[in-house]
């Protein structure tokens, strides 16, 4: 199971990859696999305010719907719009063509919060 | 005394699953490969080609003896006495008041009737038909020792043929042959949950694996593929079968489950006063099918609504993966409870349009009849 180095972790399996303000939002590959083929995803609008670890959106596989919890608080800035239409690259491409929002860092510290690669991993682990 | 939990059971297919990379979940106190390559590629396979799925999970019941015949057509709401040689039927088995036990599959085997019920109700099934059971009738639990293989799609009977020739090509639908004794049992039932053409094969579990090995031999050329317990649901659901526990349980009744045709009001059953009340009333709500505009799934527990007044809930839905929109099953009443009204099921506190839809909501299936399963 892929789980990137340079990218921090919520305990739901999101993932969040931080450049300058902006931080890109997606589910691991370990979340993917569990959910089996994705069907639709249900995201906010650009504009829109999510808060830390609450739900912005959902994401329907087959067989359930999970929601996607923000793993920071901020204005959405982008929205991954190619999913409407072809939302198995969530499956595909968990980490690239996957991704799902796009968030203005409001208050940096709130970072602190989320786990590293190693510690994902072992929440993973403990999981098994 | 320190209570165990009960670890799911094994079929005897559980070596082929692990060696294919199946994802297994507990189902029904079974651990079942809910799928292998994902859901989406296993519906289609099934649709288009052939697909074969471990249902071992499901429990036979064979009833011996001279008054076996007799009381399976006590036992259930349809024909289960007087069948011709190879009869399949399906059938609710209902409580006295027309509540549902369970949905079956009956099979004449001589004087003997073999019944296939739900795993998830073997123990409370097995329980009442002992209990009711009158002299002369011996039940025997034949469960662990039956395992069970269903090769289903267009391409299925070319290879079905391949192991039981033209005894396999000249089934009907819901029609099977026996063949064999001891361990070398087998059943060959054309029946299956997926609205398309296909066979469910019985036999006993020290040949299961020689089965598989056989079926996928034999299936090489047309690309056969196994599938998991996922695509059997959004199959089934697309052909507006019920799943028992989600559409139909003992606070519903066949009639308004759209099951009607399986009630045979010209004889006795358990159960038979309570619906003939019913029927004279008039159901009160009725089991149809919706298929809902846009990309949200009604899922099982949302409320329908017509016109913002509530008159029922889903029991069943997805993606309708050969329908191309999330389709669903729920009980309505009143004026909108008809094919073709325009209604909204509320998915995660916002309406979304639905059309009503008779059952089967898929229509392009190899098999053609929603109701094959009637015997003459």
């Amino acid at each position: 199971m892929n789980v990137p180095k340079d990218l921090r972790y919520t305990k739901e399996h999101e993932w969040i990859r931080v450049e300058g303000g902006e931080a890109t939002v997606g589910v691991t590959d370990y979340a993917q696999g569990e959910l089996g083929d994705v069907i639709f995803v249900e995201l906010p609008a650009s504009g829109a305010k999510v808060t830390q670890m609450k739900s912005f959106g959902t994401i329907d596989a087959v067989k359930t719907v999970s929601d996607l919890f923000a793993p920071v608080t901020g204005q959405v800035t982008a929205v991954n719009t190619e999913l409407k239409g072809n939302p198995a690259l969530v499956n595909q491409s968990p980490y690239g063509k996957g991704w799902m929002v796009r968030i203005r860092v409001e208050n940096p510290k709130e970072l602190d919060a989320l786990l590293s690669a190693e510690a994902y991993e072992k929440h993973l682990g403990a999981h098994a | 005394m320190l209570e165990t939990a009960t670890a799911p059971k094994r079929t005897p297919f559980h070596p082929r699953h692990v060696a294919l990379g199946a994802k297994m979940v507990p189902f029904a106190g079974h651990e079942m490969p809910i799928q292998y390559e994902g859901i989406l590629t296993e519906h289609r396979t099934v649709r288009s080609g052939v697909g074969v799925f471990d249902v071992s999970h499901m429990g036979e019941i064979r009833l011996q003896g001279s008054a076996a015949a007799a009381y399976a057509n006590r036992l259930v709401t349809n024909e289960a006495g007087a069948l011709p040689k190879g009869k399949v039927v399906y059938t609710p088995m209902c409580l006295e008041n027309g509540g549902i036990i369970d949905d079956l599959l009956v099979y004449e085997s001589g004087p003997d009737r073999l019944l296939v019920v739900n795993a998830a109700n073997f123990e409370k099934d097995i329980a009442w038909i002992r209990a009711h059971a009158p002299a002369g009738v011996t039940v025997v639990d034949e469960n662990e020792r039956t395992a069970q293989l269903a090769v289903q799609g267009p391409r299925a009977e070319a290879v079905v043929a391949q192991l039981y020739g033209d005894r396999a090509r000249a089934l009907d639908f819901y029609e099977a042959f026996e063949e064999g004794a001891g361990d070398d049992w087998t059943l060959v039932s054309r029946t299956g949950y997926t609205g398309e053409d296909g066979f469910e094969i019985y036999v006993r579990a020290p040949r299961a694996l020689a089965l598989w090995d056989r079926v996928f031999e034999a299936g090489k050329s047309e690309g056969i593929r196994p599938i998991g317990l996922g695509a059997r649901d959004t199959l089934r659901l697309e052909m507006g079968y019920c799943l028992y526990g989600n559409d139909i349980d003992e606070t519903t009744n066949p009639l308004e489950a759209g099951l009607a045709w399986t009630v045979r009001w010209d004889k006795d059953f358990i159960g038979r006063d309570a619906l003939r009340r019913v029927k004279e009333a008039g159901v009160a709500r009725r089991l149809l099918g919706l298929v809902l505009e846009g990309d949200r799934i009604a899922r099982a527990g949302c409320e329908v609504r017509d016109q913002e007044k509530p008159i029922g809930r889903v029991t069943s839905g997805s993606i309708g993966i050969s329908v191309g929109r999330p389709v669903a099953m729920a009980y309505l009443s009143g004026d909108a409870a008809k094919p073709g009204a325009r209604v909204e099921a509320m998915t995660r506190g916002s309406s979304t349009p639905a059309v009503v839809t008779s059952r089967p909501i898929y229509r392009k299936g190899s098999v053609k009849s929603p109701k094959p399963r009637r015997p003459e």
